[in-house]
């Protein structure tokens, strides 16, 4: 039931239901429907998809440690590139839809509140992550070198969960949820790293 | 350029136009009959509409009651519109106490019979840096101030929201320390600009924007605008406030709106007007500097923010 032959073949279906919310929102502010503040409103939900994208990848990784879920694997660099792809969205609605490309206010933004410095950190730490998931690349670079970028999702997700904390005025609790599971998802690779045998010399 | 008086719609026509808007018809009759029984209304259009701007348009009845921070019915814009159904605003009594010479409870419709409810349109800035324009009724601070009789040592009034967990489920969760609470200094709240507001749009507060009545002051961040009030304390110090409280590093007492002192998370120079496409520049002290700056002549203003 979990093949890698059936996680393949769920990837059309995985495809549009991710893809599906952005085109629904970019319909809504079209069309005016989005609410009283719709630029915020479409910043937030993009920024949220795309921090639960980046926590999926993680999952994905975890669950593959699971025996019988093994090729569930095969689903991961979609997700990832998902989760690159709202991020860019929410980017670019923070400089075109929101500061009108008024550059000069946003460098000052991003230098001078740490909430902006932590999400356009994460977002410039996901372009290595994003240009180099082909699998030509990964042959390219090495599986070893590659895996070494790719452990830049550690501080891509923590500094985009930390954007999110911070911007939250009192009722933190669902950023300190997001944060709690990538805590634990990070704690696990720890632990599995501990215990893991010692290979041979 | 200032705009005209005559621009912007009177109460007596916004009664007329009620009955156009969304909303519970048959409450706000009842609501709105039960109040004018009560209060006496001016009906010239203030003299305060004329220290808007001429790009300065109304929001819409649906705007100011949709997107609203009123964390006692939740956090989100849309919760206080959402979850703000069972809260009974009448009856309502208010306490008066501290140094005045007549502490009392005061039931609402005896304060609104000796006032005199006018029209008062004004900018409404919030920290959060998104604004809109509202049109308001009620009256001068000062008048409910000047019935009480405060005693000269009292320097410093202070608000506070009711507390009613059944009624408000957002104060089921400790968000902030409720009950909320809001203070001002004796002069800031003496100033004309400074009201009690019972309506928008000529139609009985809602729920969601503090009914039944709230405090309005314009050049000041939304927060300090208290909803929902039913202590009003005379005091000798400065009084906790609840954002103060919560975060004393990103809100002052003062909260005067003021585009050259940022909040430590984000700048506080430009603003969303709801509506708009494009941010606007924020003036100081919202736009009410002539009315106001007199009062802050002495402070500094990067310190007390």
């Amino acid at each position: 039931m979990f093949s890698t032959r059936n996680f393949n073949r769920s990837k059309p279906v995985l495809f549009i239901l991710i893809l599906f919310p952005s085109l629904l929102w970019a319909y809504q502010f079209v069309i005016g429907n989005l609410g009283v503040n719709p630029i915020e409103k479409l910043m937030d939900e993009l920024g949220l998809m795309a921090l639960r994208l980046i926590i999926i990848t993680l999952m994905i990784t975890t669950l593959s440690n699971i025996k019988p879920l093994k090729s569930i694997v095969v689903l991961r660099r979609m997700i990832g590139l998902f989760a690159f792809y709202y991020v860019c969205l929410h980017f670019s609605t923070y400089i075109v839809l929101d500061h009108f490309l008024d550059m000069q206010f946003i460098i000052q933004d991003i230098i001078k509140r740490p909430f902006i410095t932590f999400g356009f950190i994460s977002f410039l730490f996901l372009i290595p992550l994003a240009s180099t998931s082909t699998n030509n690349m990964i042959k390219r670079l090495g599986y070893k070198l590659w895996k070494k970028i790719h452990y830049l999702i550690y501080p891509v997700a923590i500094l985009a969960s930390m954007h999110f904390y911070v911007l939250v005025r009192a009722d933190k609790t669902e950023p300190v949820i997001y944060m709690g599971i990538i805590i634990l998802l990070l704690l696990h690779r720890i632990f599995k790293r501990l215990t893991r045998p010692q290979l041979a010399q | 350029m200032k705009i005209l008086s005559s621009e912007i719609t009177p109460y007596k026509t916004y009664l007329n136009r009620r009955k156009f808007i969304k909303g519970s018809l048959a409450s706000a009759l009842m609501a709105t009959v039960s109040s004018s029984a009560f209060a006496n209304h001016n009906n010239n259009s203030s003299i305060y509409n004329k220290y808007l701007n001429e790009s300065d348009k109304l929001n819409s009845y649906e705007e100011i009651t949709t997107y609203n921070n009123f964390y006692e019915f939740g956090t989100h814009k849309k919760h206080p519109h959402l979850n703000s159904g069972n809260f009974k605003p009448r009856p309502w009594t208010i306490k008066i106490d501290g140094l005045v010479k007549k502490p009392q409870t005061f039931d609402l419709e005896k304060i609104l019979s000796k006032v005199t409810i006018e029209d008062r349109v004004y900018r409404l800035r919030c920290v959060e840096a998104w604004s809109m324009v509202i049109p308001w009724q009620g009256f001068q601070l000062s008048e409910l101030i000047k019935m009480v009789e405060p005693l000269s040592s009292a320097k410093y009034v202070q608000f506070v929201t009711v507390f009613r967990p059944e009624e408000m489920p957002g104060q089921q969760k400790r968000t902030i320390i409720w009950p909320y609470r809001e203070g001002l200094r004796m002069d800031e709240a003496m100033n004309p600009l400074t009201i009690l507001a019972t309506g928008l749009y000529g139609h009985e507060m809602p729920n969601q924007n503090g009914a039944p009545i709230r405090l309005v002051v314009p050049w000041k961040y939304g927060f300090k605008s208290i909803k929902s009030i039913v202590e009003i304390r005379f005091l000798d110090t400065q009084p906790e406030t609840s954002w103060e409280t919560l975060a004393p590093w990103e809100y002052g007492f003062y909260a005067n709106v003021n585009p050259n002192v940022n909040h430590p998370r984000w700048s506080q120079g430009t603003e969303r007007r709801i509506g708009e496409f494009k941010r606007r520049e924020t003036l100081m002290f919202n736009g009410y500097e002539e009315e106001v700056a007199y009062l802050y002549k002495d402070l500094d203003l990067t310190k007390f923010y």
